[in-house]
């Protein structure tokens, strides 16, 4: 089921009533979400990546706009006739009854038409559990489960109703790093087996590049970006998003445009054609530096951490918007100890941006 | 821990705590079972001199005496009757007023009210709402000849939607129409603590449980009933054994409504409990039964106490 976003709008009212403008949570988001994907919904938190999908679960009202499932317009629809299946961050699972009583839970809310007999109950309810690989704990009380189990069973219950979209809001910000690590090893598995259209939310960009098909990035309710999570980090439009993904962040300096050079502090890094001279932000990966006795870039070395299989060279510039430069390279290749150690850097892996709008400068950086 | 010489400090801290205790806690509780089993205790005739035997004889009076058995009876029947109805209004009106927004701090105030308002002066007014005053010595409310002033608000409301007037708590009042009056007066008394219970507990609850329950097209009825009476059930429980407790140890509700004769006027005593009972005895320097029947009540309150904890571990989860 593909879902589509129209000019999805949220405008909460104002906390000071007195106030008449609103705050605006999501603003104009239009997107659409191909069949049987997994999609990332990323942003820091209030960037209203939660409120949409609240406002695709139906359990929030759009302000404007307009969702479909497929071709059905299921705005004004309530949540239950939506046919969505949700895991809230804490899961929710109701604790007073066992894991078997809560994926039971929403089969036993079907009427009419759907009405199932008991056994199709239980067998539907056993299939879910073990398609959570939890069949073994249908007799617990949520209590008596790790908070990975508990994920699971709530995702059991959200799937078991066979919902036409799986919502999941930080499904994993409740887990341990070995355990998150796994999990979303399991609701990629899920979701492949399943084939829902599956949308999540998260602040965690790592998880989201690893696991969705496609990523959206967010930022103060409006969508900044969308794409293959490659292709996003690759070719980021403006300096949010370029800061946004990736682990280290990306190194960011105060340069300028100066003679058909970009330059960072006196280093003139490389050569464009037919921009005017202004100042700009210069944003280069931690993967984009080779240390080069001829590089264009010199910066004052701080340390070297050494982390096995590559290196992380620690050091300063004037120019850097962040306290250190880091840089990832390969632990095979020598760095000077002490003084200036001078870069060579990739040309893909460096990206420019508007002064002001901090939008990205589409320009080919040619090799002085 | 504090050990060795420091404790004594610890001791020192302790001890107006603890001396208050043993004068009015201990000592107390010691001297009533002393009272209860020494037969026909009475602390004047002890003061002067008189010698008691040890026995039970305290107990067997106090059972056989017709106006206890009256006195249990009724006990029994107020807190049978108020208990489930005070808290299932409690949780009805919690959940009503946890729903709404508008006006919701204004009427959680107005709800709370009765709790600290004097019960004497809340029975008085419930009194004065049911009271007939005027010419009633024959309770023929419809024989014009009767001088009435006013037969009571509840009277002319009842008149107003085309009923016949009851006499409720005057002469000549059935004993039905007097639990009738007991019954709402304590009901209502009880609801502002339950529902301040139950409201605190409510408010406790993640709204996501809702908000799961709304995903998956739960009706209201299910969501009321599967997660959120299982959900307050501890406090639930908690409102239902004070209840209990408060029950058996009803007294001043009905010295509100009724005055110190504990019944309508020529039938004194009719609506006596347990605890009027206790003070009637200690009045006429029966101290002895007094204990006595106080052990009784204690016993009672135990027992109850025990089933409701008993049935609650089933029935309360987590």
């Amino acid at each position: 089921m593909k879902v589509v976003l129209q000019n999805l709008t949220k405008i909460f009212p104002n906390r000071n009533k007195k106030i008449k403008t609103g705050v605006t949570a999501v603003s104009n988001f239009t997107y659409e979400i191909p069949d049987g994907k997994l999609i990332g919904l990323l942003g820091p938190s209030g960037c209203g990546k939660s409120t949409t999908l609240y406002m695709i679960s139906g359990l929030e009202k759009p302000t404007d706009g307009k969702i479909f499932f497929g071709e059905d317009d299921v705005t004004e629809l309530s949540p239950e006739n939506r046919g969505v299946g949700l895991v809230f961050q804490n899961y929710a699972l109701y604790p007073h009854m066992t894991v078997k009583q809560n994926i039971l839970f929403p089969l036993q809310n079907l009427k009419g038409a759907e009405k199932l007999s008991k056994n199709e109950m239980l067998k539907r309810t056993v299939e879910a559990a073990k398609l959570v690989q939890l069949d073994e704990l249908l007799d617990r009380k949520p209590s008596e489960l790790s908070g990975g189990q508990q994920q699971r069973v709530a995702i059991a219950r959200a799937l078991v109703k066979m919902p036409r979209v799986l919502l999941l809001d930080e499904p994993l910000s409740n887990l341990d790093a070995r355990l998150r690590l796994q999990t979303r090893e399991e609701i990629r598995r899920i979701q492949r087996e399943t084939g829902i259209t599956t949308i999540f939310v998260t602040h965690d960009q790592e998880e989201a590049m690893s696991i969705s098909d496609e990523i959206v990035v967010m930022k103060t309710g409006t969508v900044q970006q969308t794409g293959a999570p490659q292709t996003v980090y690759d070719d980021p439009v403006n300096l949010f998003v370029a800061k946004f993904l990736g682990t280290p962040p990306i190194n960011v300096f105060a340069g300028r445009i100066s003679g058909g050079n970009v330059m960072i502090g006196d280093d003139a890094i490389f050569a464009v054609d037919g921009e005017e001279d202004r100042e700009i932000w210069v944003g280069i990966r931690p993967e984009g530096f080779i240390p080069d006795i001829n590089g264009k870039l010199g910066c004052e070395l701080q340390s070297i951490e050494v982390m096995g299989r590559d290196i992380s060279v620690v050091s300063k510039n004037e120019a850097s918007v962040n306290p250190v430069i880091r840089s990832i390279i390969g632990s095979d290749v020598t760095v000077p100890n002490s003084g200036t150690v001078r870069f060579r850097l990739k040309p893909y892996k460096v990206f420019l941006f508007e002064k002001n709008t901090e939008n990205r400068i589409r320009t080919e950086l040619k090799p002085l | 821990m504090v050990y060795g010489k420091q404790q004594w400090k610890a001791w020192l801290y302790l001890l107006p705590a603890l001396i208050l205790l043993a004068v009015f806690t201990v000592w107390p509780i010691i001297n009533t079972l002393r009272m209860a089993f020494l037969n026909d205790y009475g602390l004047m005739s002890e003061l002067g001199g008189v010698k008691f035997d040890i026995g039970i004889e305290n107990f067997l009076k106090v059972m056989q005496y017709s106006k206890f058995k009256n006195c249990l009876l009724n006990t029994m029947l107020l807190t049978v009757l108020t208990v489930p109805i005070s808290t299932f209004l409690a949780l009805l009106i919690s959940v009503c007023l946890n729903s709404i927004k508008f006006l919701n701090r204004f009427l959680q105030t107005v709800y709370f009210l009765p709790y600290v308002t004097n019960s004497i002066a809340i029975g008085m007014v419930f009194a004065a709402m049911f009271n007939i005053v005027g010419n009633i010595v024959n309770p023929d409310l419809s024989n014009p000849s009767n001088i009435i002033v006013t037969k009571g608000i509840i009277n002319n409301l009842i008149e107003f939607f085309g009923g016949k007037p009851i006499v409720w708590l005057n002469a000549g009042s059935t004993y039905a129409a007097n639990i009738a009056v007991m019954v709402t007066y304590i009901v209502w008394n009880a609801l502002p603590f339950k529902i301040l219970v139950l409201l605190g507990g409510l408010q406790s609850v993640n709204k996501q449980y809702y908000d799961a329950a709304k995903i998956d097209g739960t009706s209201k009825a299910r969501i009321f009933g599967r997660i959120t009476v299982p959900l307050l059930s501890p406090m639930i429980a908690y409102v239902v054994i004070t209840g209990f407790i408060g029950g058996f140890k009803e007294y001043s509700s009905i010295v509100g409504v009724f005055g110190e004769s504990m019944g309508p006027v020529g039938d004194d005593g009719r609506l006596n409990t347990i605890v009027g009972f206790i003070y009637k005895a200690l009045e006429s320097d029966s101290q002895g039964r007094a204990s006595a029947a106080a052990l009784i009540l204690f016993v009672i309150i135990f027992v109850v106490t025990m089933i409701n904890l008993y049935v609650s571990k089933k029935r309360v989860h987590y």
